[in-house]
C-alpha cells in the first residue's frame, strides 16, 4: 500500500475511475435480458430505461453537485411537450425530435440555472419547487398549445430509421430507449470522471471553499444545470415518443418527487444508483398495480422514510459499505465518495 | 368600482389570515431548528378531518371541534417529533425533505383510504352563515369570524413570545441557537413544545379552512405551496413577516383570481421566485 501523499499525476485518479469493471459489463448485458426473458413486458422495460435516464440526469445535480431540486419534472415535461409538439406538427422522425427536445430543455435549464446558482439551502429547495409548479401551471393554462388537462393528443411517430415501427409490444420502444440511455450514460460517465466532474463534487462538499480555490463555481453550476436539464428533456422526449401521448402528469410535483425517490433508493452520486432504483421501483409498482394508485403513494412514502432513517446512501451505498467492510480498510482511497447523507 | 375593490380586499384578507394560521407554526419551527418540514400541512389536514368526523359522525357543534382539531394535530406532532423528526435535526435538508415528503405521501394515501378522495361535505352552523352589511359592503359572517379568530391567535402568540419566560427562550433559540444552549436553555425541549403548538395551529387552520377551500386528501400538497411561499417570503422565524406575507399573498391571490383569472396561480409563483431572488432570507428574515 502506497503512503498517502501527493500523487504523481492528479489525473491518474480520474483515469483509474474511468476503467470499466466487470460488474458494469454484467449490468449492461443484463439490460438485454428483457428481449429474451420477458418479451411481454418490454413496455415496462422501456419505462424503466426512461426513468433510469431521468434519474441519471437528477443524479448529476443532486448526487454530484449537491443541488437539491424538487422541480426536476419541469425539464422532463418540457422535453416531452417539445417532442410531442414536433411530432404533432407533422415531423414524426424520432431521433431529430429527440435532439430538438433535449436542446430546448437544455436551454430552459440554462436559463433556470441563473436562479439556481444564486441561492442555496432552503431558498433553493423552494425556488426549484416553485419553478416546477410554475411550468406545470403554465402548461395547464396554455390549453391551445398543450391541450391542458386533456393532454396532447394526435402524436404520431414515423418508424425509427424508416424501418422499426413503434408497436404495441414495445420491441422498438425498449430498443430505442435503451440505446439512448446507453449513449447518455457513456457521456455522463465521461463527464463525472473529468476534472469538471471533480469540481462538481467539490461544490457539493464545500460550496464556500471552491470559489476560494479559484474554481468558477457559478459557471460550473450553470453548465451542469443545462446538461442535466437536457438529459431530463431527453427522457421526457423518449416517453412522449414511445407512448405517443403527453399529459400534464409529466410536469407534476409527484413526478419530481418520484424520481427523487428512485434516485435515493438506488443511491445518489453513484451513476448506477438511479438505474438500479428505477428497476426496483418500477417493477415493484407494476407488481402492485392492482392497488389503487392512491395506496401506492402510501408505500412510496413509507419507503422514503425507511431509506432516510435506515439506509443512507440507498441500495448501492449499503452494498458498497457491506463490500467495503469485508475488504481491507482504506482500500478505496481517501477520495472515495461519501454520498447520500452529505 | 370602490365597493368591489373593498370586497376583494376583505376576502383577500380573510384568506390571508387562513394562510397565516396554516403557516405560522412552520415559520417558527423553521427559524428555530432549520428543519424543513414539508409535512406541515398534513397536520392541518388531520385537524380538518377531525372536525369533519366530529361534526358529521358524532354531531358535535362546530366550535367545540376546533380545540379538538388543535389537540389532535398537536398530539400527532409530539409523537412524530419523538419518533422521527428528532433524529434528523442535524441531517441535510435533503434528508429532511425526503422524510417529510414521505410523511406527506403516507398521510395523503391514508386520508384517501379512510375518507375517500372526494371533497368532504360540510355544513357551516347557521350562526356563521350569511353576511352582514357594513357601510354598504356585504361581509361574509364566516370570514369575519375567521379574521377575528386569526387576529386573536396572533395577539396571543405575540404576547406569549414577548412577555413569557418560555417565549423569551424560544426567541433566544431562534436568534442564536448556540448561545441559547450555552445559557442552559434546553433547545430540543423548547423546540418540541413549539413544534406541537405550531402543528396544533395548523390543525386549527385546517379545520377553519374547510368552509373556505374545502377538504380532500390533496389538501396537504395543494396548500403546501402557499404555506412555503408565506414562510419563504416572510422570513424564517418571524411572526410579523409571516403575517405580512400571508396578507399580501391572500389579497393578491384573491385579487388575481378576480381581475385576471386567466393567469391563475402563475402570478404568485412568479412573485415568490422574484422575491427569493431579491432577498433569499425573506422580507423580515434575519438568517439564511
Amino acid at each position: 500500500m502506497r503512503e498517502a501523499g501527493p500523487p504523481e499525476d492528479p489525473r491518474r485518479e480520474l483515469w483509474a475511475r474511468q476503467r470499466w469493471r466487470g460488474l458494469e459489463g454484467a449490468f449492461w448485458l443484463a439490460t438485454l435480458a428483457p428481449f429474451v426473458l420477458f418479451p411481454a413486458h418490454l413496455q415496462l422495460a422501456s419505462q424503466v430505461a426512461i426513468a433510469g435516464l431521468f434519474a441519471l440526469s437528477l443524479d448529476l445535480l443532486l448526487g454530484y453537485s449537491g443541488i437539491v431540486s424538487l422541480g426536476h419534472a419541469a425539464f422532463f415535461g418540457i422535453g416531452a411537450y417539445t417532442a410531442g409538439l414536433i411530432a404533432k406538427g407533422g415531423w414524426g422522425e424520432p431521433v431529430s425530435g429527440l435532439l430538438a427536445a433535449a436542446a430546448v430543455a437544455g436551454v430552459a435549464g440554462y436559463a433556470a440555472s441563473f436562479i439556481f446558482s444564486r441561492v442555496r439551502h432552503l431558498a433553493l429547495i423552494m425556488v426549484t419547487l416553485g419553478l416546477g409548479l410554475l411550468v406545470h401551471e403554465a402548461a395547464n393554462k396554455a390549453h391551445w398549445l398543450t391541450g391542458g388537462a386533456d393532454g396532447l393528443q394526435g402524436v404520431r411517430m414515423w418508424p425509427l430509421a424508416g424501418r422499426f415501427k413503434f408497436d404495441l409490444y414495445g420491441y422498438t420502444a425498449y430498443g430505442y430507449s435503451l440505446a439512448v440511455l446507453v449513449v447518455a450514460f457513456l457521456v455522463v460517465r465521461r463527464v463525472v470522471n473529468s476534472p469538471f466532474g471533480l469540481a462538481l463534487r467539490g461544490i457539493r462538499e464545500n460550496a464556500v471553499r471552491m470559489p476560494a480555490l479559484g474554481a468558477p463555481t457559478r459557471s460550473h453550476v450553470r453548465t451542469v444545470c443545462a446538461f442535466s436539464a437536457a438529459l431530463a428533456g431527453l427522457a421526457g422526449a423518449l416517453l412522449a415518443q414511445t407512448t405517443e401521448t403527453v399529459s400534464l402528469a409529466t410536469l407534476e410535483f409527484q413526478r419530481s418527487a418520484e424520481i427523487l425517490v428512485i434516485l435515493i433508493l438506488g443511491g445518489a452520486g453513484r451513476l448506477y444508483g438511479g438505474l438500479v432504483g428505477a428497476v426496483i421501483f418500477l417493477v415493484a409498482r407494476d407488481r402492485f398495480s392492482g392497488l389503487n394508485p392512491q395506496y401506492w403513494y402510501f408505500w412510496m412514502g413509507a419507503l422514503l422514510i425507511l431509506i432516510v432513517m435506515a439506509v443512507p446512501g440507498g441500495i448501492l451505498g449499503g452494498l458498497a459499505r457491506l463490500a467495503g467492510s469485508r475488504r481491507r480498510p482504506g482500500a478505496r482511497g481517501p477520495t472515495a465518495s461519501r454520498v447520500g447523507s452529505s | 368600482m370602490l365597493v368591489p375593490l373593498l370586497g376583494v380586499l376583505f376576502d383577500g384578507f380573510a384568506y390571508g389570515m387562513l394562510l397565516f394560521l396554516l403557516s405560522i407554526g412552520l415559520a417558527v419551527t423553521l427559524g428555530m431548528m432549520n428543519f424543513v418540514n414539508l409535512a406541515h400541512l398534513s397536520f392541518a389536514m388531520l385537524g380538518g378531518y377531525v372536525t369533519i368526523t366530529l361534526t358529521q359522525k358524532l354531531g358535535w357543534p362546530f366550535l367545540a371541534t376546533l380545540p379538538a382539531a388543535f389537540l389532535a394535530a398537536a398530539a400527532a406532532a409530539v409523537v412524530l417529533e419523538r419518533l422521527l423528526y428528532r433524529r434528523l435535526y442535524r441531517a441535510s435538508e435533503l434528508d429532511q425533505c425526503l422524510l417529510t415528503i414521505g410523511l406527506v405521501f403516507m398521510s395523503v394515501a391514508t386520508a384517501a383510504y379512510v375518507f375517500g378522495t372526494s371533497q368532504q361535505p360540510f355544513e357551516t352552523p347557521p350562526y356563521l352563515r350569511g353576511a352582514v352589511a357594513v357601510l354598504g359592503l356585504r361581509l361574509g359572517i364566516y370570514r369575519v369570524f375567521l379574521i377575528g379568530a386569526a387576529l386573536g391567535i396572533t395577539l396571543a402568540l405575540i404576547l406569549g413570545l414577548e412577555y413569557t419566560r418560555f417565549g423569551t427562550q424560544v426567541r433566544a433559540a431562534v436568534d442564536n441557537q448556540r448561545m441559547a444552549r450555552g445559557l442552559g436553555i434546553d433547545v430540543e425541549r423548547r423546540f418540541a413544545i413549539t413544534f406541537a403548538i405550531g402543528s396544533g395551529l395548523a390543525g386549527l387552520g385546517g379545520a377553519l379552512a374547510i368552509e373556505m377551500v374545502g377538504l380532500d386528501p390533496a389538501f396537504a400538497l395543494t396548500y403546501l405551496v402557499y404555506v412555503l411561499i408565506v414562510v419563504a417570503v416572510g422570513g424564517l422565524g418571524s411572526i410579523g413577516g409571516s403575517f405580512i406575507a400571508a396578507t399580501l399573498l391572500g389579497v393578491s391571490d384573491v385579487a388575481g383570481k378576480y381581475y385576471v383569472p386567466e393567469l391563475g396561480a402563475f402570478l404568485i409563483y412568479l412573485v415568490m421566485i422574484g422575491l427569493l431572488m431579491w432577498r433569499p432570507s425573506g422580507l423580515l428574515g434575519r438568517r439564511q
